[in-house]
């Protein structure tokens, strides 16, 4: 029996699949399990394939496999689009009396279990509860305690009243009941093992949201676009009660201007959207750089260029937002490895920002904006939350940074590149901030000298960020490895469970993976001391390889996926042997 | 503090480059006046300039400012003044960054009603790009870009921001000092959008909406009997093709800025705990 197991339940979309995976992620979370998610959905409201997969286990999961022991298949088109998952043993839940589930054909040495969900639904008080028919059926496939169903139905409709909690508890009773009734030798060899662990789940937007909160943003604007809309729908409603506000733009650029706005008040301030929405405000990221004010703009990957593969994974924005914009600006592009870190990455975008009165990019992307992992509830310690609102002056403070006519100076040529920052409202700091190149004070200017001093002023900071922030890349794997996989972003877990498949094959390696994309840390010693390098990302061209080729002049091999899947650990593992054992022949 | 502060306070040291006699130097002064005039001082106000020789104004002024990329100042203005009620803000740009690449956020700042004036500066050409057809230029207005004239009517600002659901809309003229500083006036004390367009004439490229052809052409509203809190008779003088007319044209008196509305009344830029704030754990609890 394996270690983990992974279940999904499948349909068109209109069907519940999302709410009815999450009601099944939570009773398993809710048990003290760990459960990592997963959504294969399509760009459609109504109609066409759509999946929510669930992988749990008492051990941590950090990514998905190429594997399903049970599958709801509430389409036979759900069967078919899993057939590779599927093996021997598999159990796929169906409804036989659906229409279009009548002639399915379970394949040979997987279980069938048929059950009327929508006739027991019925039963129990409305077809609605059909998909809740099927989760019981779940629990009895795999001897999972029903109990822990029943308190994830509690959460998700509690709201709605107890009759309503009442009915779906009984429509998953009616599900167990009919597979003891009338599967009772169907070899279902799955167990589900509980543990007295309490976690917690959640996906990276809703943790960007939270980061962003306990941070102290009080102002979010944005237009809603797939992945990122959940940032915004997470903050709405909550953080008004933390003296915030949400707006929704009537498009991008107003997303950003209106963002622009709010941090040039002092509001701690943010915008989140994907691709396409970076390209509109790319002007406008020029005139926060120039302007020099905090802003953190969350880019949540997805397939592009263009319009590309709106609901599927990619990190193909990266040369976008390192060098994205006309002219040279000076940014931070962070890029979070896991659901947990997208809160703290976020955290550390707003005092990075304020720090360095720049614009910073979290880099996020699909894979991990819309995958719920479980975590201890002391992974986001907001006890550890600290806040740096960096060189903001005072009333009093303010006459250091005057002219001699008392011209207030917010553009001041500094040796570190931070100058003062004047709240508006600060008596004696009126000033203008423009993005024309300008003097000290914010006056325009063409001067060739000042124009020279405030690009290098600018710049410096990225500079002083290099000596003051710890830029480390995360490590993994055999510290002494000759072979050295590199990655950012989600790929991390994934790589981190690659490790097991990769051992098994009797290769080691070392995984660094790095959060900070600009300025980033120097992989020139790393790079010099491994046999092989290769750079793991989720675009067809190697975006990241390039820029650490780039910086280490030396040569790396690439594994990219650009299918719009994320990858997975036993596929990156075999992709990773391959591309070492090519090499070796190579030099052989 | 404001009532010892004059209208020069909000004069900055930089001495304008707009051309000699340009409308734009009456338009900024009435901005001024009205400002000085009701109680506010450079250190509490906001202006948001866009780009073009009316984007200049905000380096000409003394308060806080920014500069902003083309047609986006009025979402940057409101953010200022979502982020801090406090503050007075005031957004200026031209008929090109307002009614042309802008025009999307003027409708929508339109219908947000964010408590802050607008003020375009409406010379009917793109001047500092040399004399081309903007969006409000006479159908067969020649320009270098459009010789045989634009061939297609201009934007109706007016009617455009009665249609998206104004509460205050005005019109003014550069030249007229009083008036025009009264009507922005009455834009700053206007609670929600206070929008004017002022007729703010080039000299150098635009000699078809000149000077005299306002002084001669312009009706004065408050010389009639006219009453600006009626829509039907609002909707009547905007879209009246043989007169222009100079004044405030509309004015919703039960008007609610979107603040109001939306109960921002804090200073969002503080934030009183130096770490997460106090029950921040809660949102970690409603992940169980």
């Amino acid at each position: 029996m394996p270690a983990d197991f992974n279940w999904a339940i499948g349909g068109e979309a209109g069907d519940g699949i999302d709410s009815t995976g999450k009601v099944f992620a939570q009773a398993l979370s809710r048990a003290g399990r760990h459960v990592f998610t997963s959504k294969d959905f399509a760009s459609r409201i109504r109609g066409g394939y759509t999946a929510y997969k669930v992988r749990t286990s008492t051990e941590k999961v950090r990514s998905v496999v190429d594997r399903l022991d049970v599958l709801v298949a509430l389409t036979p088109r759900t069967i078919e689009e899993n057939l590779d998952e599927l093996h021997e043993g598999s159990v796929i839940i169906y409804d036989g009396e659906r229409t279009t589930m009548a002639d399915v054909e379970i394949p040979e040495g997987m279980v069938g279990l048929d059950v009327p969900l929508k006739r027991l639904a019925e039963d129990a008080g409305g077809a609605v509860m059909r998909n809740v028919v099927a989760l019981g059926a779940a629990c009895e496939a795999t001897s999972f305690d029903i109990e822990h169903l029943d308190s994830s139905l509690k959460k998700h409709f509690g709201d709605k009243g107890q009759s309503i909690v009442d009915n779906n508890k009984q429509a998953a009773r009616l599900g167990q009941e009919h597979v003891r009734d009338n599967y009772p030798d169907a070899d279902l060899d799955y167990d589900l093992d509980t543990t007295d662990n309490d976690y917690i789940l959640l996906n990276g937007d809703e943790a960007i949201g939270m980061g962003a909160i306990a941070a102290g943003c009080k102002y979010y604007a944005g237009y809603p676009i797939t992945p990122a809309t959940d940032v915004m729908t997470y903050l709405k409603g909550r953080i008004e009660h933390f003296g915030g506000h949400v707006v929704q733009a009537e498009d991008e650029l107003a997303a950003i201007n209106l963002a622009l706005g709010a941090a040039r008040a002092g509001a701690r301030s943010m915008t989140a959207t994907s691709g396409p929405g970076i390209d509109l405000m790319a002007e406008t990221f020029g005139l926060v750089a120039t302007s020099e004010t905090p802003l953190v703009v969350v880019d949540v990957m997805r397939s592009g260029p263009s319009t590309g593969m709106p609901t599927k994974q990619e990190q193909g924005d990266l040369n976008m937002m390192l060098y994205g914009g006309h002219g040279e600006i000076p940014r931070f592009v962070l890029a979070p490895t896991t659901v947990n870190e997208c809160f703290w990455k976020t955290v550390e975008a707003f005092n990075l920002a304020e720090k360095y009165q720049t614009p910073v990019y979290l880099a996020a992307d699909l894979a991990m904006a819309v995958t719920e992992q479980t975590f201890e509830p002391d992974a986001f310690d907001m006890d550890a939350v600290e806040i740096d609102r960096g060189k903001v002056v005072d009333e009093e403070s303010i006459a250091d940074h005057q002219t001699e006519s008392g011209g207030f100076k917010p553009h001041e040529i500094t040796e570190d590149g931070v100058s003062p920052r004047a709240i508006p409202g600060t008596e004696g700091g009126a000033h203008m901030s423009t993005g024309l190149e300008h003097d000290e004070q914010g006056r325009r200017t063409e001067d060739t000298e000042m124009r020279v001093e405030q690009v290098d002023k600018r710049n410096r900071k990225i500079e002083t960020a290099r000596e003051r922030e710890d830029l480390s890349p995360r490590e993994f794997g055999d510290p002494d490895s000759d072979n050295l996989v590199v990655t950012w972003g989600s790929n991390e877990g994934t790589l981190v469970e690659a490790l097991e498949f990769l051992e098994e094959a009797d290769i080691d390696v070392r995984i660094l993976s790095v959060p900070y994309l600009f300025p980033r840390p120097d992989l020139t010693e790393e790079f010099e001391a491994a046999d092989e390098v290769v750079v793991v990302e989720c675009n067809a061209t190697g975006q990241f390889a390039d820029v650490v080729e780039h910086d280490t002049l030396q040569r790396v091999k690439r594994v990219n996926k650009y299918n719009g899947v994320q990858f997975k650990a036993d596929e990156l593992a075999e992709d990773i042997k391959e591309t070492l054992a090519a090499s070796q022949e190579v030099e052989a | 503090m404001s009532s010892q502060v004059r209208f020069t306070d909000f004069k900055s040291d930089k001495q304008p480059t707009w051309c000699p006699g340009c409308g734009d130097f009456g338009t900024m002064n009435g901005m001024m006046k009205a400002l000085a005039e009701t109680g506010n001082d450079p250190d509490n106000t906001f202006v948001v300039a866009g780009i073009g020789c009316s984007g200049k104004i905000g380096t000409y002024m003394h308060s806080y400012a920014i500069h902003g990329v083309h047609g986006r100042a009025l979402p940057v203005g409101a953010g200022v003044k979502m982020a801090n009620p406090d503050l007075e803000v005031m957004v200026a740009g031209g008929d090109g960054d307002g009614y042309s690449i802008g025009a999307g956020h003027f409708v929508h700042a339109v219908r947000r009603n964010v408590d802050m004036s607008y003020i375009v500066m409406d010379n009917r050409i793109y001047g500092l790009t040399k004399g081309q057809a903007s969006p409000t230029s006479r159908e067969d207005f020649e320009t270098s870009t459009t010789p045989d004239g634009p061939q297609q009517p201009p934007v109706n600002p007016l009617a455009l921001a009665l249609a998206s659901g104004a509460t205050f809309i005005a019109q003014s003229f550069s030249s007229d000092a009083l008036r025009h500083q009264e009507i922005v006036q009455q834009a700053i004390e206007h609670d929600g959008f206070g929008f004017v367009n002022v007729f703010s004439p080039c000299v150098t490229f635009n000699d078809v909406d000149t000077y005299d052809y306002f002084r001669d052409s312009l009706v004065d509203l408050a010389e009639t009997d006219y009453d600006p809190t009626d829509r039907d008779a609002a909707k009547e003088k905007v879209l009246d093709a043989d007169k222009e007319y100079m004044g405030v044209l509309y004015q919703d008196e039960d008007s609610q800025s979107y603040e109001q509305t939306h109960g921002l009344d804090s200073d969002m830029s503080e934030i009183d705990h130096e770490g997460a704030p106090e029950d921040a754990t809660d949102l970690v609890r409603e992940f169980y």
